[in-house]
């Protein structure tokens, strides 16, 4: 079971357990991690799952789609590196302890 | 003893008004009930990847059962509310159940609209607006051949896809001359025809049904209202919804096509409010007429809004509307309502299955359908959400991208 990190932006630390297969956005939103979304329940249409992930595991992940690219171009608050949609992010057992920013502010 | 609030319906709206209230420091008891006895989950993929098997039961769930015990959020599910009462508030369940409330929230969503033709009723004529409908029509994909879909509309078409993906023989038979006549455009329903054509799912146009015939109680084919008989293992009826309005009714609220709410999601009576598919609200884009929205954004956004109002801090409810809808490898995005819109802009081809539509109203931007085409609809999108429209004459250029011609602030 990979483990997911997610923080907030005043710092605290959610660890979830994740199922391999799920995403990232999925993941969190059944567990209730304040600040993800997933308002269009993982269909690249809404971007409020957006998360920086942070450097360790960025290159694992590879790079965006183009529907995706698009909408951190368009549709998230902030765009820096490491964003990313957590619904296109698969979770392995290679992502085990991935961690990600939640963003103060989701579109 | 307080009573806190009841929540009737668990559904996406039901789920984010919980949500909301703990988010927004209510501690109170909060109970939330449904019929169905699913706990809470996510209704769009039943119609696409859950029917074509790629997505199973669990991962529909919106939450975990621990999420709601650690919010001591009570969700109650296999159980119907039958009759509601005010000053004071009760609820009283098919079980005979008595659950008191200070607040409710209505959330109770939609039926699927049934067909009234002769053979309606037979064995094997399917509707798929729950989760139960979707396992046994999932079931019945796998061995069946012939499946004749009622509906052009995007539940019918989705479903219609899938089957086709499945190998099946599909037909799909609208009574309009279009398809998703109710949504996007003729140059967008032409695609689609085109679209389903090209893949070898059957359109019939401008015909409706006039009954069904059967063998041995199972349906075996569709009669047509021009004499025309499809053979048909399975049928789907996929021909609109009808918002659940009898508890409302119950209670004197107002109704209209739906549970009468205003901007900040209350309805005629204090201390009861509604969200999501059941109500009728005014446009989130313009906040004038009045208009029921079926998607997933709706659902959120005014459940959120129904919270505020219960913790009297209420705001007002404005949004882009959007929706989506997922046939084949076409992706249909729309952003705004194109209803009522006088001009339009047709950027790209769309017998590439790559293009958008952009939708004028007195000269301002109101609405776009896109095709595969997820830069138009988040640039217009954006336009939307900043007030701000884009020229017609500059949108026609294919090679300048629309998020240039809107400003990047805001």
């Amino acid at each position: 079971m990979p483990k997911v990190v997610y923080v907030s932006p005043d710092g605290e630390r959610h660890v979830v357990d994740a199922v391999a297969g799920e995403s990232a956005m999925a993941t969190a939103v059944r567990h209730g991690v304040p600040g993800i979304v997933g308002e269009c329940g993982g269909n690249a249409s809404c971007a409020t799952c957006h998360v920086y992930v942070r450097d360790d595991l960025l290159a694992r992940l590879g790079e965006p789609g183009d529907l995706e690219e698009d909408l951190l171009d368009l549709a998230v608050t902030e765009r820096r590196t490491g964003s990313r949609l957590s619904c296109q992010i698969e979770l392995t057992e290679e992502l085990d302890g991935l961690t990600v920013d939640i963003p103060p502010v989701q579109p | 003893m307080s009573g806190g609030t009841l929540i009737v319906g668990a559904s996406q709206a039901g789920v984010q008004v919980a949500v909301s209230l703990r988010e927004g420091g209510d501690t109170g008891p909060i109970t939330m009930i449904g019929a169905e006895t699913h706990p809470p989950y996510q209704r769009p993929p039943l119609s696409k990847a859950f029917l074509a098997g790629t997505a199973d039961l669990a991962s529909l769930a919106f939450r975990t059962p621990a999420f709601y015990a650690d919010r001591d959020i009570t969700v109650l599910s296999g159980e119907r509310v039958e009759q509601l009462r005010l000053r004071p508030g009760s609820a009283i369940t098919d079980r005979g159940r008595s659950l008191p409330f200070d607040r409710l929230a209505l959330t109770v969503g939609a039926r699927a609209r049934r067909l009234a033709v002769p053979g309606a009723d037979l064995d094997g004529v399917c509707y798929l607006r729950d989760l139960d409908d979707a396992v046994s029509l999932r079931e019945r994909l796998a061995s069946v051949g012939n499946v004749v879909v009622v509906g052009g509309g995007f539940i019918g078409l989705e479903a219609a896809a899938v089957a086709r993906s499945l190998g099946k023989t599909v037909t799909v038979i609208e009574v309009a001359d279009r398809l998703m006549a109710r949504v996007v455009s003729p140059v967008v329903s032409e695609c689609y025809r085109q679209a389903h054509l090209r893949r070898g799912t059957g359109i019939r146009l401008g015909v409706g049904v006039a009954g069904f015939a059967a063998e041995e109680g199972l349906v075996r084919a569709v009669e047509l209202s021009d004499g025309t008989r499809l053979p048909a293992d399975l049928v789907l009826a996929g021909v609109g919804i009808e918002p659940r309005t009898e508890l409302a009714a119950q209670l004197g609220l107002d109704c209209d096509g739906g549970i009468v709410v205003d901007e900040f999601a209350r309805t005629s009576e204090p201390g009861v409010v509604a969200a999501g598919d059941c109500t009728v609200s005014p446009d989130p884009a313009t906040g004038r007429r009045r208009v029921r929205l079926e998607s997933v954004q709706h659902a959120i956004g005014q459940a959120k809004v129904a919270a505020a109002s219960l913790l009297g801090r209420p705001e007002s409810y404005r949004a882009v509307p959007w929706f989506w809808s997922d046939q084949y490898d076409l992706k249909l995005q729309i952003a705004g309502l194109g209803a009522g819109h006088d001009d339009h802009v047709v950027r790209g081809d769309p017998s590439s299955e790559r293009f958008s539509v952009l939708y004028y109203r007195d000269g301002a931007l109101v609405a776009v359908d896109a095709v595969n085409n997820a830069a138009d609809y988040l640039a217009v999108r954006k336009a939307l959400a900043q007030g701000v429209s884009i020229a017609p004459e500059r949108a026609l250029d294919t090679a300048v991208p629309l998020k240039t011609l809107v400003s990047r602030s805001g």
